[in-house]
């Protein structure tokens, strides 16, 4: 994923009108294409909204889509939320981090492995979601499957 | 010979085990056979269980074939897809389909029979008749019809549609908003979803209702980003909507000029709920602000605004076109109407399932649902998301209908209901809720925000077997902390589960087995 530079910032800024309650939305964007926020963006963004680095900063930190680290090419959640584990989603995650040997929120190989509290497919337990795509009934053979497919597309 | 149409929703559930898949391989076939046919990608009829539920219409009635598999494709051609042929994926006419029909269709009729992208297909199915029925009687009567029908936010909180529109439209001042809450963040629920994705705009003439009714120009949509197919689909909504001269200035003459702004959420549970969704939306931190003053006085940039649930908004059309009274006419006592419940977790035929209020759990779970998907006895059900009470088998002959609910210390909520078999460990499951509050709270009230961890950490001491019955103690006493002194629901009825697994499945706290 490239990163955002100065220039993309301002152009986004400007395509919501340089609003500053359009602050979630334009962070939302810049997640959406980038992946994450870096520190410099944040300082940008306060300039340009006349708000001041502290608000900017308060509301990156506050909401989970915001990532202030850069993620891998690829971002798998999965969900963790009630009708989940009603369906086994614990056992589904503590099986993805022993495949992918890594913990949740981590970054390896590539890959960042998330939590997420429900992807609203909660009569298709469990829901996994890869690369902004969401999956239903979810074992540990077909979470193999879209792993082998999610490597396949790079 | 005319071409023959094929409906492959295009839906999350859907697409979650192959639509697109299907819909691919079936242009592909369709293509080698030198067979005419026009593929529509219509939104879902809620039957989850059946996805991916392909139609092929022969003789001017839909013929359903479920689970259909892409590999699956080549033989359905050989077994004469095109004309209804038998193969063993074959359900019959969708008409027939007994999850369906015993439904009471209100809000949801539409879903998974139009192409929800299609204005046509749209108005060719009632659409924008409620609108211009509303322009052409005038505000008072639409507020009137509301009214009458006792319709009730369907979001969770269940307060009365018609008092909330009233007061939005008495209210003082020029600028009034429709704030359109789809940040349906209760696990074991997708009804908000399923009718976005599956008739964008029948919301959207309803939130334009709602804007005449209370004289506001514009809505917006809050809609969580969990959901981005769903937001790929309603800002084409948006778009075609206005394109056709339903959303914009002067809306066909009429002199109303209504616009709608989709807003995506960041991840952050508590911005489902009203205040903290109103910060949102004007940029900040999703935390939630004292009541009063009611949103519906001073809401969204301190103006009156609505802040209803999509469902709820959704009800209205039905309800403009059909008259308040018959919507009235449906369910028990003081919950009339329909609510779309949604049978999720360990569930044999999980989906929605539109129907009056006053049904039983129990006829919800067996008689449309089928018993759990593992076969095995149920231990509990959660009804209304993470913040409902864990309801025991044994009550499960409880009418869903919002005052039974909050007379066995439960809540009917949005309307999910999530099953857990006997394997579910229940005190993981009170951990959890507590664990949950701590990562979503919005930090402002202390209760909510230390208590949730001290929750866990108790519960944690407890299924380590250290002073259990002192720390029972101590966790009864954080809850009564946490419901007498949170600012919002979040903090104020995470005990609910908490304590309904205090009280049904204590023995659970014996033994530390995972779920």
């Amino acid at each position: 994923m490239a990163r955002i530079n100065h220039e993309t910032t301002s152009k986004i800024v400007a395509d919501f009108g340089g609003k500053p309650e359009m602050l979630v939305q334009i962070l939302q964007t810049i997640v959406g294409r980038f992946g994450w926020i870096p520190e410099e963006t944040i300082r940008q963004l306060a300039e340009e909204l006349n708000l001041s680095r502290a608000d900017v900063h308060g509301v990156v930190e506050y909401y989970h889509d915001f990532r202030t680290a850069e993620p891998g090419n690829h971002i798998v959640k999965i969900c963790q939320a009630e009708a989940c584990q009603a369906m086994g989603s614990r056992k589904l995650t503590d099986y993805a981090k022993r495949t992918l040997a890594m913990s949740l929120h981590d970054t390896e190989n590539d890959i960042t492995l998330e939590p997420v509290y429900c992807l609203g497919n909660c009569a298709l337990s469990p829901a996994v979601m890869i690369n902004g795509k969401t999956h239903g009934r979810v074992d540990e053979a077909r979470f193999n499957e879209l792993l082998d497919d999610m490597r396949g597309s790079d | 010979m005319a071409r023959t149409k094929i409906y492959v929703p295009r839906e999350t559930a859907a697409i979650s085990v192959g639509a697109d898949e299907v819909a691919l391989a079936i242009a592909q076939a369709a293509k080698k056979a030198g067979a005419d046919i026009e593929l529509i990608r219509n939104g879902s009829w809620g039957a989850s269980w059946l996805e991916p539920l392909v139609e092929v219409e022969v003789d001017g009635a839909r013929i359903a074939y479920a689970n259909v598999a892409a590999s699956e494709i080549q033989s359905l051609f050989e077994a004469d897809l095109l004309k209804g042929g038998p193969h063993e994926r074959r359900l019959g006419p969708t008409v027939e389909i007994p999850y369906l029909i015993n439904q009471d269709r209100w809000t949801f009729w539409r879903c998974g029979l139009i192409d929800p992208l299609s204005v046509e297909d749209f108005e060719l199915h009632q659409g924008f008749k409620a609108l211009s029925k509303a322009l052409a009687e005038g505000a008072e009567s639409v507020l009137d019809a509301v009214m009458a029908s006792g319709l009730r936010g369907r979001g969770g909180a269940g307060f009365p549609t018609g008092i909330k529109w009233r007061t939005v439209a008495d209210a003082p001042g020029e600028q009034k908003y429709i704030a359109c809450n789809a940040d349906e963040g209760d696990s074991g629920t997708f009804s908000d979803r399923i009718l976005m994705e599956s008739d964008p705009m029948g919301l959207i003439e309803s939130m334009a209702i709602a804007g005449f009714a209370v004289g506001a120009n514009k809505g917006y949509i809050y809609l969580r980003s969990e959901y981005p197919l769903t937001h790929s689909i309603l800002s084409r909504a948006i778009a075609t909507a206005r394109d056709a001269g339903w959303l914009g200035d002067n809306i066909k003459d009429s002199g109303f000029d209504f616009d709608i702004e989709l807003h995506l959420g960041a991840g952050s549970y508590v911005c489902g709920e009203e205040t903290a969704m109103l910060e949102s939306l004007e940029g900040k931190k999703g935390i939630v602000r004292f009541k009063p003053p009611l949103p519906a006085l001073e809401g969204l940039f301190g103006k009156p605004t609505v802040v209803n649930n999509v469902v709820t908004l959704a009800s209205v059309a039905n309800i403009v076109n059909m008259g308040g009274e018959r919507y009235a006419g449906m369910g028990i006592d003081r919950s009339k109407g329909t609510l779309a419940f949604q049978l999720a977790g360990n569930i044999k035929r999980g989906g929605l399932v539109e129907k009056s209020f006053g049904i039983t759990l129990r006829e919800l779970i067996d008689d449309f649902g089928g018993g759990t998907a593992s076969g095995r006895p149920i231990k509990a059900v959660q009804v209304g998301g993470p913040l409902g009470a864990y309801i025991p088998a044994e009550q499960l002959d409880t009418p869903l209908d919002y005052e039974a609910f909050i007379g066995i210390g439960a809540m009917v909520g949005h309307g999910g209901i999530v099953v857990f078999d006997d394997t579910s460990n229940m005190a993981q499951l009170a951990r959890f809720a507590m664990e949950f509050c701590a990562v979503e709270s919005c930090g402002k009230c202390t209760p909510c925000r230390i208590g949730s961890t001290r929750g866990f950490e108790v519960i944690d001491r407890m299924l380590a077997g250290d002073n259990r019955e002192e720390n029972y103690d101590l966790l009864v006493d954080l809850c009564d902390t946490m419901e007498s002194a949170s600012l919002c629901a979040m903090g104020g009825m995470t005990p609910y589960p908490v304590r309904s697994v205090l009280k049904y499945f204590a023995e659970d706290f014996s033994s530390s087995e995972e779920t």
